[in-house]
């Protein structure tokens, strides 16, 4: 891994027994090709993709996260990528995996990812016609200890 | 012809009583007898025949995600339940695992194996519901009306544990709210008694129904080697000749400690996911006896473990918040949820109804989770359910559609 992509897959470590990295957004693809052809590896099977929104982490505020599992040798890897959250483009893993195509609409629709190259690339679980992105941290729930709300009338008072 | 040159999807667009227009656009749902539950399929019909299929999705969406957000851990639990809710407990335990993982606490044998008899019994639940309904399709309602009865007798059993039925909330970080009472075993002993005559001619029912497995054999087939690229797991999986089992791949609560087979199929048609359903639910109850037996072996104090250690999120007595000082501030804390959770990530899973129900779990140090993901199965093999229909008869899609066992709380979260 580190031999073909150098010092471009970074941040390895191993948060309760998952390997995990990330590497630069351009190269997701070509990341997960070669975790997906290579013979030794066969990450073949993807678990999970979805994204979390670090607001503090400017430039890299929005991280996609895929959850891959090697079903052979029954290893499982967590693989980040990182985008800026005015352009958030992110190369689709659709034309790898069938099962990734509604994942990464999920994720386009709370977290605003744009997958280049998704072949039906709108809203699945919200409204279509929402203009915004509920998922991310810009958007908090109710706060439980607001005041302006008439307590008695919630049964709080 | 003009039409011809047309895409499929221009076709589709094209006004009804058009010329051009050879084909008709049915919509399946939102709320149709044959989803049991909320969400659409429109289906392009040439005569009876599927030519494509478009899905929506999200009728029920409840922002769950979002929810816990804002929730310390014990919080999150009743929103598992609602996801998929013919197996809650699994669900439920599902998270505690998770929970247990991020804080590292190991649960007691006798916890272990008394989530099992439970987690297993919600599958036997769930499985029953799935393939009965799978006969309601066809026509065949006998079934369903048949097995309800004993549903019922797994629905008593968590009545005594956790004092509900459907929606359970089953269960605490580090173990049980209560140990099992003597009525709760009673109940167990009752249903492993009945239940294996019952499981018996519930399958003789439909093997020899002549109708149910001609519609059933050969419908809504998927290869092994798509239905891994569509991240098919659980039942639907193993149909298809794949035996990836979590129970096995990466035991947890002591599955380790069981013997057990994973039934397989061989083609991933309608009939093979009901068989492989099936039998589950003969493993499914050879796994309780199993650990029924171990839970016997416990004597003396172990008999009467039912929680791990753990004060920060585990409640104390009742009688002791009442008496004592720090079983008083121990109950405030964890009620206004004012324990802060360590910092990490981590992804858990369990083998659900229907396969791999997962929990990607990622704390900042905060009392409550930074970001929480629900791998629900159900939302991912669903995608699959146009190429597995495309050019089959509509009714067999109706048929694909129950044998897959659509979940509406698990599709949407």
């Amino acid at each position: 891994m580190v031999e073909k992509f150098g010092e471009q897959v970074s941040a390895f470590s191993e948060p309760y027994g998952m390997l995990t990295f990330e590497a630069p957004k351009e190269l997701n693809l070509k990341v997960l090709n070669f975790l997906y052809d290579d013979d030794e590896l066969k990450f073949r099977f993807l678990t999970d993709l979805q994204a979390v929104h670090y607001p503090d982490n400017k430039g890299r505020e929005l991280a996609v996260v895929y959850h891959l599992h090697n079903l052979v040798d029954n290893v499982r890897i967590r693989f980040k990528v990182f985008s800026d959250i005015n352009t958030p483009d992110v190369y689709t893993a659709t034309g790898l995996f069938s099962g990734a195509n509604w994942m990464e609409r999920e994720t386009y629709d709370f977290f605003g990812v744009n997958f280049v190259g998704h072949p039906n690339m709108k809203r699945i679980l919200n409204v279509d016609e929402m203009d915004y992105f509920p998922m991310r941290k810009e958007f908090p729930l109710e706060d439980q200890t607001r005041i302006d709300k008439d307590d008695e009338m919630f049964g709080r008072g | 012809m003009k039409f011809e040159l047309m895409t499929e999807h221009e076709h589709i667009r094209l006004p009804e009583g058009s010329i051009e227009k050879t084909t008709t656009t049915i919509n399946l749902g939102p709320t149709h007898p044959a989803t049991h539950g909320v969400f659409q399929n429109i289906l392009e019909l040439d005569g009876e025949k599927i030519v494509s299929a478009e899905q929506t999705v999200g009728y029920i969406h409840r922002a769950f995600e979002k929810l816990a957000e804002r929730r310390p851990l014990y919080q999150v639990t009743p929103l598992t339940d609602r996801l998929n809710y013919c197996s809650s407990p699994i669900n439920n335990m599902g998270w505690h695992i998770t929970c247990e993982k991020l804080l590292g606490i190991k649960t007691p044998k006798r916890v272990d194996y008394l989530r099992v008899i439970i987690m297993e019994l919600a599958r036997i639940s769930d499985h029953l519901i799935c393939n009965s309904i799978v006969g309601v399709d066809t026509g065949a309602y006998t079934g369903f009306l048949y097995v309800m009865q004993y549903r019922e007798l797994i629905y008593e059993v968590y009545e005594e544990i956790c004092g509900s039925r459907l929606t359970t909330n089953i269960g605490r970080i580090g173990g049980f709210e209560r140990n099992f009472n003597d009525i709760a075993f009673q109940k167990l002993d009752k249903f492993l008694a009945e239940y294996p005559a019952v499981l018996k001619e519930f399958i003789n029912l439909f093997e020899r129904n002549r109708i149910f497995m001609e519609r059933t054999q050969g419908t809504g087939p998927i290869s092994a080697e798509r239905a891994l690229n569509y991240s098919f797991t659980g039942p639907n999986l193993r149909a298809a000749g794949v035996d990836y089992d979590v129970r096995v791949h990466t035991p947890y609560s002591s599955y380790e400690d069981f013997q057990f087979n994973v039934p397989i199929g061989t083609t991933g048609d309608n009939f093979d996911r009901w068989q492989v359903r099936n039998e589950e639910m003969w493993e499914s109850l050879s796994i309780i006896e199993q650990a029924y037996r171990k839970v016997k072996e416990f004597k003396g104090a172990d008999a009467e473990v039912f929680h791990a250690d753990v004060p920060e999120y585990y409640l104390p007595e009742k009688e002791d918040v009442y008496t004592k000082m720090e079983a008083l501030i121990w109950h405030f804390k964890i009620i206004m949820g004012e324990i802060d959770i360590p910092a990490g990530e981590v992804y858990s899973c369990v083998e659900g109804a229907n396969g791999e129900v997962g929990y990607y779990l990622i704390s900042d140090g905060g009392r409550t989770p930074y970001r929480l993901h629900f791998r629900r199965p159900c939302f991912i093999y669903y995608q699959a359910y146009e190429e597995m229909t495309k050019g089959s008869m509509m009714s067999d899609a109706i048929i694909t559609l129950s044998s897959l066992n659509l979940i509406a709380g698990e599709l949407d979260a």
